[in-house]
């Protein structure tokens, strides 16, 4: 009589998306080894000179160098520093924001066409700014950080209020929930998914900006490295940085999707 | 505190709608609706969809107030929803205990809680999420969250309309069973004519928009009532024939 929720269809279905645990490996394998072996050609055959494409051994090679002389390590560090503070202060400001927007229709009214305006004005546009205001170091970059983040948080959390169904707010009515118990207990939880998944696109964009924002502001971190290495044309290094940085964006939004895992929000994605 | 949850508080919990109107714009839904509902009393609200059923509901609540026309209402008022009034980001006895929040006493809480787990027979799936159950078992944590604590009166607004059939049959058993155990005043809206005949003390027909009560009839037959008992099939010829919807009427048209 009494049997959990799943269907034959169902598991079908899971079983058709999840597809073999090998292939779901080895696929992206072939493909990160194929663009390798394309590169490693190219280079070979030297379409384009040395010093304009840096072979992967000498990026190999470059990559040894930086990690030896501790520079490598000592930039992610900087970047990883400045992107979380950055993110944390965008985030810590436009939730609530985006909350209490989302629940006030005049202050929506009021301040949706101001926060869309700065949404798509490129967080670059503020370095001269950033530059005269915080000179040279982590604050100007955590400055763009801020600016490239805060507003898609907010109006995505500001949006999810708009879509929680109003069956929720009737029960919380039905059981007396008012005030700040009804935005913990109801109105965010029932955004939480919507607001992992607004953070992980937002984290996307500071991991974007903040190599940008180095290039510029800072004297050390990922984005500063790239730059040094133009400016001594060590091309070479310049991609055992860019590697890192692609690396490291993927594994950071990895432990981010670990978010969506948490019991109390599966139900946001699995609908 | 508890004790007072434990006491009859049936003298006390009556429903009064007196003479209500109740109109969205242009339209009006309600029509000098009176309506008392007795302590103790499973009262079914049937007729055709659209009618309004669900505003006298939400007029019963407090969610909406009447245009013209008064409401009593004494005691705790609680509602169960057609589906999705579960909170999704709860597990099952997180969504139950909702209804015990008046309940500060943490060990009776908790007491109080395994109780209505075992009365809804959903022990082992406490830390379920609703996405993780079936829709009847949804239905049933809703029902517990209910029954919690210090609620006086339910309102039922089509709670098991979006169930397969079989399920449906069962959950009147269950609900019969539940209030036998955990005895409350009831105002329940449906438009299946089976559900009313099985469940209701009385059964109140309702016109077509404005809203009026158009027939009343009492069921004295005890419950649990099988859908095949004579008491069911009379009270459904009855409000079958009151719809217009019985086949022998067709001579008449």
């Amino acid at each position: 009589m009494i049997k959990p929720k799943t269907s034959e269809s169902q598991l079908a279905s899971v079983a058709m998306r999840k597809g073999s645990a090998t292939l779901r490996f080895l696929l992206p394998v072939i493909v990160i080894l194929c663009v390798l072996l394309l590169w490693f050609f190219i280079s070979y055959i030297n379409l384009f000179p040395a010093y304009a494409l840096p072979s992967p051994v000498a990026v190999l090679k470059s990559f040894k160098e930086e990690m030896l002389a501790g520079r490598l390590v000592n930039d992610i560090i900087a970047s990883l520093w400045r992107v979380a503070v950055g993110f944390v202060i965008a985030a810590t400001f436009g939730i609530p924001v985006g909350l209490w927007l989302g629940q006030h229709l005049y202050a929506k009214q009021a301040f949706v066409p101001m926060l869309n305006f700065f949404r798509f004005l490129s967080p670059l546009a503020w370095i001269p700014f950033a530059i005269l205001w915080f000179h040279i170091g982590d604050k100007p970059a955590i400055f763009l950080l801020f600016m490239a983040t805060f507003f898609p948080l907010a109006l995505a959390t500001m949006s999810a209020v708009a879509t929680i169904p109003s069956i929720y707010f009737r029960v919380a009515k039905d059981y007396n929930y008012k005030g700040i118990e009804l935005l913990t207990k109801v109105t965010f939880p029932a955004v939480l998914p919507q607001v992992i998944t607004a953070l992980r696109v937002s984290y996307g964009i500071a991991w974007v900006v903040i190599v940008a924002a180095e290039m510029v502001g800072c004297q050390d971190g990922l984005g500063y490295g790239i730059w040094e290495a133009r400016n001594g044309l060590r091309l070479d290094s310049a991609v055992c940085y860019m590697i890192v940085i692609g690396v490291l964006g993927m594994g950071i939004d990895r432990l981010l999707a670990q978010l969506t895992k948490l019991p109390n929000v599966r139900w946001g994605y699995e609908r | 505190m508890y004790a007072g949850v434990m006491k009859d508080k049936s003298s006390v919990n009556r429903l009064v709608l007196e003479n209500v109107s109740h109109s969205y714009g242009a339209v009006a839904v309600l029509n000098h609706l009176s309506l008392v509902v007795n302590p103790g009393e499973i009262v079914v609200l049937v007729g055709p969809s659209g009618c309004g059923k669900t505003t006298i509901l939400n007029l019963l609540s407090g969610h909406i107030e009447p245009m013209s026309g008064s409401i009593q209402r004494e005691g705790v008022i609680r509602t169960v929803y057609q589906h999705d009034g579960l909170f999704p980001w709860l597990t099952v006895l997180e969504n139950i205990s909702i209804g015990l929040r008046s309940l500060k006493d943490a060990t009776q809480r908790e007491k109080e809680l395994r109780e209505l787990l075992e009365l809804i027979h959903l022990e082992g799936f406490e830390h379920h999420y609703p996405h993780q159950l079936s829709g009847g078992m949804k239905q049933r944590v809703e029902l517990a969250r209910v029954l919690a604590g210090d609620s006086d009166i339910l309102l039922m607004d089509e709670p098991f309309s979006a169930l397969d059939y079989q399920t449906r049959l069962r959950m009147r058993h269950e609900l019969v069973r539940l209030l036998k155990e955990r005895p409350r005043t009831v105002v329940f809206v449906t438009h299946d004519i089976e559900e009313a005949a099985q469940l209701a003390d009385r059964v109140l027909v309702l016109s077509n928009r404005p809203a009026t009560i158009s027939h009343e009839l009492q069921i004295n037959a005890q419950r649990p009532r099988d859908l095949t008992d004579n008491a069911v099939i009379e009270a459904m010829t009855a409000i079958l024939k009151e719809l217009g919807l019985q086949t022998s009427d067709r001579n008449d048209v």
